[in-house]
């Protein structure tokens, strides 16, 4: 057993002295390897922190409810009493119609058009805050349906078609990250796997010999099996400092973006579970790539 | 140990190395495999590491016929068979030591218990001292005996060799075959193919000498060599007027 770890651990250090022998050859795969992790890695990226960016705004979601004219100033404030008694709503805000008008005409500078108006065309206006805990979209319809309910209210506007709208590309993009990742892994292997053979080629007459000597298939193969796995690790790590480069460069940029959004919006890099699975599928990968090569190849070499 | 048993050899190109060749060795001989090029020697040492396959006939070595061995089995059962080769095929980026050490390894020896080995047949060829070196800084004799010393370092009950003396000066020549001797006087069966007179003078072994891929003489050990090596003909004719 001892003996048995005592070889793992030659065999691996070996093939990373043989790899750091070679260093120009061993740090283009690794580097074409972290770039093909890197990229699944920024997708990723970009879905979570727009998931966390529209949570949000999903939060920032008011619904606007028109009430219908004619309506008292008494009626429209007791119209929102009522609403501000349901839990999941924590504001409600009266606008009254002479205020709407007020601002209006203040805003648009039609002022005088609106002078010549005998009355005022606008109605009370009440905008409704769902409660923190009541943000989904369920919820928000839910919400809009009672309201609409109301025998005082004539329209509800809500305005979460974008998110939805949003939801579904980002469901899109994630569908697209499955895809990309699949074929980018596949990429791995075949760089892992082309490396390998040509690993394997030339060093065929050290094969050859050890294959004379009594070595099986598996001990023949272990060496490409840790060049493998030290490919994997070296382009799992490139990956991530690849992506937290990408993420220093966007983060204040961002930040600004969200400021002006009036957002407090922060670009997140990978936490240490995604950093966890973006080593790991490196390793995997290389070992799996080199596994497939070397297997396949040195059954090839036979001495003769 | 090793018995051939009709068998014959034939390359995929239809080129036959062995036809109808029958032959016994027994645990702890020393056997010479002599004959022209051509004559098949290579073909049937190869025959015994497995390399190659019989096409026909059996072949049975250490009790165990080899057309029972599976692919995945060659690994084992080449461990139990030393193997010298003309060119050495040492590894060229690798020390003395870890050349030897390599069947040790490959066994899953533990790494105290190799040391001790490999030091053991380094110094049995006499290389004692040199396990750090590289082959490229031995001489062509020096290289050939840390050959030996890997082929049987794993104390093998059988040590073949292919032209083992094929590149050395017949002083070094006659060094390696001393080698082999002492192997073979601790009970190791031992087939050497050369054509060597000067080694075949110098060692009155059981010679066995082939043409075009058959036995056409077997001369047990003991008997003087130098009146079998003349023409190759009359001892044929000669051996038949004795019948
Ligand atoms: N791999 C091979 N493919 C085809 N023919 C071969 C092969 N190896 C040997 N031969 C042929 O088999 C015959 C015996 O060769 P070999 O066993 O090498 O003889 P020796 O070792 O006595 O010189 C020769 O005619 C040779 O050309
Ligand atoms: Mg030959």
């Amino acid at each position: 057993m001892s003996a048995w770890l005592t070889r793992h651990a030659q065999t691996s250090i070996g093939s990373l002295g043989r790899l750091s022998q070679q260093k120009l050859a061993t740090l283009l795969t690794v580097l074409v390897i972290g770039i093909a992790l890197a990229l699944p890695a920024c997708l990723h990226l970009l879905i979570s922190n727009a998931q966390n960016a529209t949570g949000n705004w999903n939060k920032a979601v008011d619904l606007t409810v028109f009430l219908k004219r004619p309506t008292s100033a008494e009626d429209a404030s007791r119209t929102a009493g009522r609403i501000k008694q349901r839990r999941d709503v924590s504001n409600v805000e009266v606008i009254t119609a002479d205020a709407a008008l007020k601002e209006f005409r203040h805003d648009s500078g039609f002022g005088a058009a609106i002078d010549a108006l005998n009355e005022n065309p606008l109605p009370h206006t009440l905008v409704v805050t769902p409660a923190a805990d009541f943000t989904t979209s369920a919820n928000l319809d839910s919400l809009a349906a009672d309201l609409r309910a109301m025998p005082s209210v004539e329209v509800v506007q809500l305005d979460t078609a974008w998110v939805n709208r949003l939801n579904a590309i980002l469901e899109t993009v994630r569908r697209g990250l499955i895809v990309a990742a699949a074929l980018l892994a596949l990429g791995v292997m075949v760089i892992v796997g082309n490396t390998i053979r040509l690993d394997i080629q030339n060093r065929r007459a050290e094969i050859e010999v050890t294959k004379l000597v009594g070595g099986t298939d598996g001990f023949v193969r272990r060496p490409f099996l840790y060049n493998g796995i030290w490919y994997g690790l070296g382009g799992g790590i490139t990956a991530w400092i690849i992506t937290a480069a990408v993420i220093a460069i966007l983060r204040e940029p961002i930040g600004r973006l969200a400021g002006l959004y009036g957002s407090a919006f922060q670009l997140g890099g990978l936490d240490a579970r995604a950093t966890l699975i973006l080593l790991g599928s490196g390793i995997v990968l290389g070992w799996l790539g080199s596994y497939l090569a070397a297997t396949r190849h040195l059954r090839a070499i036979e001495p003769t | 140990m090793i018995r051939f048993d009709h068998v014959f050899k034939r390359y995929p190109n239809g080129r036959e190395a062995l036809s109808d060749l029958s032959l016994e060795i027994d645990s702890g001989e020393v056997v010479f495999l002599t004959g022209h090029s051509g004559a098949g020697k290579s073909s049937l040492l190869k025959l015994i590491s497995l390399i190659e396959r019989p096409t026909r006939g059996q072949l049975i070595i250490n009790g165990q016929n080899v057309s029972g061995v599976s692919r995945r089995k060659v690994p084992a059962f080449r461990r139990q068979i030393g193997m010298v080769f003309q060119d050495h095929k040492l590894l060229h980026d690798r020390t003395i030591f870890d050349n030897v050490a390599l069947p040790l390894i490959i066994a899953g020896v533990g790494t105290k218990e190799i040391g001790k080995r490999v030091r053991a047949a380094l110094d049995q060829v006499g290389l004692l001292g040199r396990e750090q070196s590289v082959p490229l800084e031995l001489s062509t004799g020096e290289q050939q005996r840390v050959g030996i010393a890997r082929a049987v370092v794993s104390k093998p009950p059988v040590l073949i060799a292919d032209e083992p003396t094929g590149n050395l000066d017949p002083e070094l020549s006659l060094e390696v075959m001393n080698i082999f001797r002492r192997f073979n006087e601790v009970g190791v069966t031992v087939l050497v193919a050369s054509h060597d007179l000067y080694l075949l003078e110098h060692f009155p072994v059981r010679r066995v000498r082939l043409e075009c891929g058959r036995v056409v003489d077997d001369i047990p050990a003991g008997i003087s060599a130098g009146e079998k090596l003349v023409d190759p003909a009359k001892l044929i004719t000669g051996s038949e007027g004795a019948m």
